[in-house]
């Protein structure tokens, strides 16, 4: 694993600013040998059970009082445990990175009842037929959680490799292959966005450089217009249309988007408002539970 | 057609300076004089002495154009290709079409058969497309297994089929529970020249248009289905989806129907499938930076 991202570009300052965390007590040199020293002694020391850095963080992703637009929100009143509060919320988030010896990187991401793993392998040799000259090459794959992978898993692999290519730096590792694998653990609704989550989780934790943060958001628009963010699986039958959105963390640009259903443009333009507010909260996320991973090493 | 003055795309005259002066090109983005502003539509990429050439620098072969809001093969950035379409010239399929977009060419075939309905529709048949990139089309594909695009393709017009409730499937239902005709969509791609999803929606919408199935009846007491191959009926089609495809090229600029050197050369590209109340259908855009949500307004 390279680490070439050190050399500077504002634009990685966070990345980069939480590695040099965990190198801070070390007489840090830009070379390559330095830090993989102590990432090999962290990884070590959790090997054997002695470290008490937290891995996990939780967050409760409720956002009561945020939104904007001026779409009809209804409350949730499901009876799952553990309701969102009054007014359009996400459902309760959690996150675990480094679970996973044998990958570069992993996480695994939790969404309400959603879960998915991934795992990420890179910077490592490519084949030469899938060999690019001047960038890395990205694959992905996306195991589904019963039977064996589809056309439809091939369709979203297309889409969260896209979204990572456009922020992955693959010109500092030319000739090289990044995998992002996926593993559905469970499927509660919004599996695209919490997929798109872990692969993010996941790169940040293998350290491939980045020039920003995505996040997956999803909505649905009920038979009578009504938003409702991060829907369960049965509200994303009910729905009429549900709509997934990746945003970036710079600008909260749109990266990727993929719809289901009939819609009129105002409610895109609606359902696409509601996810740049609601990506704040899980970009608020992150950067907690990463400060939280490298505050106590 | 507007006629563009060029080297040969097969030529490789390179000027020997030209690797110092190029890193300046595209660094500032700026070209030095020499460079015909705007003089009508007879264009011809030339910096200074040297001679750019579409195979050494593609993208800023393809940027000279572009500052001046046209392309290489003459249209505008928001004019399509030619269209064609040729309805019912395969005898042996229920229902086809032909359809070329400019070069690109896709052919529809659909064939109806009985099925059993699926034991969660007990009153529905169902349509089953398939998309087939071989290398025929394209150096890029390999025989075998259907590669990326081809599945990606296939789950599009899957997804089109079924968000835009093109057909009923209610209508295909013969006997609930026990008989319903399933639809083949046999998409194949005989020549890719950029906009492939574009092609296959309008193939697939002008050959169900073109289907015709017969007449069905439950012979009573020998519970089998009678077909009347004399009566046949049109299938009843809802709504007519028309989707459109653009590539982004250096996030701001938008261009229609692109071929598939644009395509190769855009930084992401996006579809936008609507029907005819103005609802959309599908916005697929696969990765890659948007500048901003206005833009989508366009």
């Amino acid at each position: 694993m390279a680490f070439l991202d050190f050399r500077g570009g504002s634009g990685r300052v966070q990345i980069v600013s939480k590695r040099r965390a965990t190198c801070g007590r070390h007489s840090w040199s830009p070379r390559v040998g330095a830090c993989v020293q102590r990432t090999h002694l962290v990884r070590k020391r959790a090997l054997l059970g002695g470290s008490n850095k937290p891995r996990l963080h939780v967050g409760s992703g409720a956002m009561e009082g945020a939104m904007q637009t001026e779409s009809k929100i209804r409350a949730d009143s499901r009876t799952e445990p553990g309701p969102r509060g009054p007014g359009c919320s996400l459902r309760h988030f959690a996150c675990e990175q480094n679970l996973l010896s044998r990958p570069d990187g992993s996480a695994s991401f939790l969404q309400g009842d959603t879960s998915v793993l991934a795992g990420v392998y890179g910077p490592a040799e490519v084949k030469i037929s899938k060999e690019i000259f001047n960038k890395a090459t990205l694959e992905v794959i996306l195991r589904p959680k019963t039977g064996l992978p589809g056309v439809a898993e091939k369709s979203r692999e297309r889409l969260i490799r896209n979204t990572c290519e456009a922020v992955v730096l693959g010109a500092l590792h030319p000739r090289t292959s990044i995998t992002v694998v996926l593993q559905v653990v469970s499927d509660a609704g919004s599996l695209l966005a919490c997929c798109l989550n872990a692969a993010c989780m996941a790169l940040v934790d293998a350290g491939v450089p980045m020039r920003a943060l995505f996040c997956g958001v999803t909505c649905a628009l009920d038979s009578d217009g009504t938003l409702m963010l991060d829907p369960t699986a049965k509200q994303e039958k009910e729905a009429r249309a549900v709509l997934t959105f990746a945003l970036d963390s710079v600008e909260r640009k749109l990266l990727m988007s993929t719809t289901k259903g009939l819609y009129s443009d105002a409610e895109l333009q609606q359902c696409l408002a509601a996810a740049q507010t609601a990506s704040t909260h899980v970009f608020r996320f992150y950067r907690e539970s990463l400060q939280r991973r490298y505050s106590k090493s | 057609m507007r006629e563009t003055t060029l080297t040969s795309s097969t030529s490789t005259l390179v000027h020997t300076t030209l690797p110092s002066t190029y890193q300046k090109e595209t660094l500032g983005g700026r070209t030095e004089g020499g460079r015909s502003e705007g003089k009508g539509r007879i264009f011809s990429p030339v910096i200074g002495s040297t001679v750019l050439s579409r195979t050494v620098e593609p993208l800023e072969y393809y940027r000279r154009f572009l500052k001046e809001n046209c392309r290489p093969d003459g249209r505008e950035l928001g004019e399509f290709r030619t269209t064609t379409v040729n309805v019912g010239s395969i005898g042996t399929a229920d229902g086809s079409s032909l359809v070329k977009l400019g070069n690109t060419t896709v052919i529809c075939g659909i064939k109806a058969e009985f099925g059993a309905p699926p034991t969660d529709a007990p009153d529905k048949g169902y349509v089953v497309p398939n998309v087939d990139l071989s290398p025929l089309c394209s150096w890029r594909f390999r025989s075998g297994p259907p590669g990326e695009e081809a599945q990606v393709a296939s789950q599009f017009i899957a997804d089109v089929i079924e968000n835009s409730q093109i057909i009923q499937k209610e209508d295909l239902c013969i006997s609930s529970g026990k008989l319903a005709w399933v639809l083949y969509c046999d998409l194949i791609c005989l020549n890719h020249d950029g906009n492939i999803l574009d092609a296959c929606t309008f193939a697939l919408l002008a050959a169900l248009k073109n289907v015709q199935l017969p007449e069905v009846t439950i012979n009573e007491e020998t519970a089998l289905a009678e077909v009347n191959l004399k009566k046949k009926s049109y299938l009843n089609i809802r709504t007519h989806p028309v989707a459109t495809s653009f590539a982004v090229f250096d996030d701001t600029l938008l261009i229609v129907d692109p071929t598939e050197e644009e395509e190769h050369l855009a930084t992401g590209t996006l579809t936008v499938v609507m029907d005819e109340e103005g609802k959309l259908c599908c916005l697929h855009k696969p990765g890659t930076h948007f500048p901003s949500v206005s833009v989508l307004n366009m």
